[in-house]
């Protein structure tokens, strides 16, 4: 029978290659980089590794990691020597660095490794144009084709605007304060890619992606990697004092209603629900928006932010406009969201977003966040969010870490 | 008794002032305009425009072929009827053809299909003819053309035309051509094409057709016949000995422009959308020869009315503001190298899920009874397995349940509007809108489907059902 993993696995190091436009490294650059950072960090060797996963959508290849028939578990071992080690390519789109920390934390708990590695890498900035585009291969010849990500959760704040009755300008205004908030909290963090500091009217007033949402609610197009080392609770102790615990992990897959069923409203995102629910139960949450001291979410763009806080139980439905309009979701608020600038303006690569979620919440709740002036006073328990696919259609994976109770 | 049972007509939503082709090539500017088909509009999509318009209120399974003119095929080789046959949802035992390189391709089609009923092979036989030609740019024919089409239902009951006799001749003359290799239409001087063309020919049949009946001029409420112009369109009626205030039917070149091989009969749409009971017409059009035939209006004609016709679809329409645009829709210049990835495309795909890409069927669960798009294998409400019945959804309206404008997505004419639309009777689909102004949408806002030509890619065109704000 299925047991609880609540404080099964612990995460012993993290690392974080630099995010940005990094037109001088190849992914295998950001491998090495994060990695190393996180060996360092953990106090162990290469040789210490028993195992690895790498999650990557291969957005433009991995370099060394593609073969003729796909992207392989090559991708790191051949940048980073890990001679004839297991190593498995996990791909769930956007949620992709979650769930690839999820698999490598079932690995240990099932005591067949000892220490694992986890790295997510994605090098976004090979392609010649800007942004992501269209969806590389769409599903089909002439359904969903030829739209693009913005084009799709652009679909979402149209409609959360109707329900609750909210005019355009309403609406962008309530989304501005997201991206505001966003560059704010990036700007206070040296490793985060967008750091400029903006206000909402330069928000409103910047050229239109996809209307409703307009250049300031999209993230960042980044390139970067971020690594965590595992191994069992009981080992953690080993390594470090101040390591970090999973305390729930929760993944939802859709079934596609959005395009099918009539009944799907575009405003609340059942994947997360199921997610969120799945992972509260894990890790022995019952008031979400008490239990959790910071939350790193998927907001790929700014509506993104307000319909995961709700989705996620975090936000009575339809008040995130109250909670943004009081303040409640910055450093000092009740429930601060995208300490680290988020998707939005730390960076969005992929396949590493997940991972460097997680790094977030574990250096706040180690107090190590750089720059002082961000960190939470005592956090002890944080969720990251990561959500792949597209309004309609999503795959959301949770994960929840904390210290030791 | 064979006859005309019943007609439709498209027009493209997009119209072009002839002020504006004047604006960006100067010379004499004129009155009118030029129907102008949107980017993702060819003669095919629109073919399936008006027989959708020709079978309203129709059950479609009774339909025994389909004939197709048109100058401008979607392919060089591969049938055109065929397709729209499928996009329409005719039977798969019919008769289809392609009627094309001439502009009297539709009258054509119409005697072989007025032979085909006659002859007792067929009781109904569909007959569409489209053209969206492209002029070259700067030439006379860029003020003339336009884009459009027409179809009429030839049936041997419930006739609301009955044909009263016909002529025809052959003829080898050259007048306008378009070489394998050419891009665009290339004509001999005008006044030889005109005088020994277009002129002589229409005389020759119409005087061949009066000796043949026993018929003149006074015996007819209407003459619907092919204009070259306007302004030969009026000499020819003046010598055919036609009063042009009260008995010639508008050529449409100052509203819609030439449509080539469908003008004739969106000609004869717009006079069976104002004739009478009891009205005789006679109606000829011009093209490597010529054909004339004598129609009479019975009653029936008042049970066809429920059409979008000519009058209906001049009336719904957007300015094509600038020639720019109008270049991108023809897509008449090199636009230099794309930074973008092709698109995708596969013909064993798209043949798969052919009776929702083409037909539009959805699934009707047999166990909840919900509507799916497209076609599912186990039912998204209560998982029932196989268990479906195909339903057509292409007549059915909706309301924009939500939608954004994505002008990343690449795309002829930015914003890209995705659209997610609630079908009246339950289902869902997603999908984009088309001849839209962007200024001018809003959630749940009344739509309609449109067949549109999606895309390129490897070498193919990409057909499907896009949704529109309803036309008036």
């Amino acid at each position: 029978m299925a047991e609880s993993f609540k404080d099964k696995v612990a995460i012993i190091g993290m690392g974080c290659s630099k995010f940005g436009e990094n037109w001088d490294m190849g992914s295998e650059d950001m491998i090495v980089d994060a990695t190393y950072n996180a060996l360092e960090d953990a106090g162990i060797e290469m040789k210490d590794i028993d195992a690895a996963w790498v999650g990557t959508i291969g957005f433009h290849g991995t370099g060394a990691g593609m073969t003729s028939t796909g992207i392989t578990g090559a991708a790191i071992s051949m940048p980073l020597k890990l001679h004839y080690k297991p190593v498995t390519h996990v791909e769930n789109g956007c949620a992709t660095g979650t769930d690839a920390l999820r698999n490598a934390a079932f690995a240990v708990a099932a005591k067949v490794y000892d220490i694992v590695l986890v790295v997510g890498v994605e090098k976004l900035k090979d392609t010649g144009f800007g942004g992501l585009g269209e969806l590389a291969i769409p599903p089909h010849p002439v359904f969903e084709g030829g739209i693009t990500a913005p084009g799709m959760y652009a679909l979402a704040a149209t409609r959360y605007f109707k329900k609750y009755g909210l005019s355009p300008e309403e609406g962008k205004k309530m989304l501005a304060k997201v991206s505001v908030k966003s560059h704010y909290n990036a700007s206070r963090n040296p490793r985060a890619h967008l750091r400029n500091v903006i206000n909402e009217e330069q928000v409103l007033n910047a050229p239109m992606i996809a209307w409703p949402l307009g250049l300031f609610d999209c993230c960042g197009v980044t390139d970067g990697a971020a690594v965590a080392i595992l191994c069992r609770a009981e080992d953690a102790k080993n390594f470090r004092d101040d390591y970090v615990l999973v305390k729930g992990l929760g993944l939802s897959i859709g079934p596609g209603q959005g395009s099918i069923r009539t009944d799907y409203d575009f405003t609340i995102w059942d994947e997360t629900v199921h997610a969120a629910k799945e992972a509260y139960a894990m890790a022995g949450i019952k008031d979400p928006r008490k239990e959790i001291d910071l939350v790193e979410c998927h907001d790929c763009f700014s509506i993104s932010e307000v319909i995961a806080v709700e989705s996620l139980g975090l936000c009575e439905r339809g008040k995130a406009r109250e909670d943004l309009e009081a303040g409640a979701w910055t450093q000092e608020g009740d429930i601060p969201v995208n300490l680290s600038g988020g998707l939005k303006a730390f960076g969005h690569p992929i396949g590493a977003s997940g991972c460097r979620e997680a790094f977030e919440i574990y250096q706040q709740l180690q107090g190590k966040a750089e720059d002082k002036s961000r960190r939470l006073k005592n956090p002890r328990m944080g969720l990251v969010h990561n959500q792949a696919g597209l309004p309609g259609k999503f795959m959301c994976a949770v994960g929840i870490y904390g210290l030791p109770d | 008794m064979v006859g005309i049972t019943s007609y439709g007509a498209y027009i493209p939503m997009y119209r072009m002032s002839l002020q504006t082709l004047a604006q960006t090539w100067g010379g004499f500017a004129g009155k009118g305009e030029k129907a102008v088909a949107n980017w993702d509009e060819d003669s095919l999509t629109m073919a399936t425009e008006s027989s959708i318009d020709c079978l309203n209120g129709m059950d479609r399974s009774l339909v025994d072929g389909l004939y197709f003119a048109t100058t401008t095929p979607a392919y060089r080789e591969k049938q055109s009827a065929s397709i729209i046959a499928k996009v329409i949802d005719l039977r798969r035992d019919i008769t289809t053809a392609d009627f094309t390189n001439s502009v009297r391709g539709g009258t054509s089609a119409l005697k072989a299909a007025i032979d085909a009923v006659g002859a007792g092979s067929a009781k109904k036989f569909l007959v569409a003819a489209a053209d969206c030609r492209i002029p070259a740019p700067d030439s006379p024919f860029e003020r003339l053309l336009g884009d459009g089409s027409a179809a009429l239902m030839i049936g041997d009951s419930d006739i609301a035309v009955e044909i009263e006799g016909s002529v025809s001749i052959s003829s080898d003359f050259v007048d306008i051509w378009k070489r394998e290799e050419d891009r665009f239409i290339q004509s001999w001087e005008e006044r030889f094409i005109v005088t020994q063309g277009y002129l002589a020919h229409l005389e020759e049949i119409t005087s061949i057709l009066f000796k043949k009946y026993d018929v003149a001029p006074k015996d007819f409420t209407k003459a619907v016949f092919y204009a070259h112009d306007k302004r030969r369109h009026g000499q020819l009626a003046k010598q055919l000995g036609f009063d042009p205030k009260t008995q010639v039917q508008d050529p449409l070149l100052g509203s819609v422009g030439h449509t080539g091989s469908a003008q004739a009969m969106m000609m004869l749409v717009a006079a069976l959308e104002e004739a009478k009971p009891g009205d005789r017409i006679l109606f000829a059009n011009y093209g490597d020869g010529a054909d004339a035939f004598i129609l009479k209006v019975t009653d029936q004609i008042e049970k066809v009315r429920n059409r979008r016709g000519i009058k209906k679809n001049l009336a719904s329409r957007m300015e094509l503001q600038t020639y720019g645009k109008y270049l991108h829709f023809r897509n008449l210049m090199d636009w230099g190298r794309k930074r973008e990835p092709d698109r995708f495309g596969a013909v064993t795909m798209s043949w798969r899920d052919r009776n929702w890409v083409l037909s539009c069927h959805g699934h009707k669960c047999r166990q909840c009874g919900t509507i799916q798009f497209p076609m599912q294998r186990v039912c998204t409400w209560c998982q029932a397995k196989d268990d479906f019945d195909e339903v057509r959804l292409s007549d059915r309206k909706g309301t924009l349940f939500t939608y954004s404008m994505d002008n990343l997505a690449t795309s002829v004419d930015k914003p890209t509007v995705i659209a997610i639309v609630n079908l009246d009777g339950g289902g869902r689909v997603s999908t984009v809108l088309t001849d839209r102004d962007p200024e001018k949408i809003s959630p749940d806002m009344p739509v309609e489907f449109t067949f549109r030509r999606v895309h390129e890619a490897q070498g193919v065109h990409n057909y499907f059902w896009k949704c529109r704000p309803v036309r008036s």
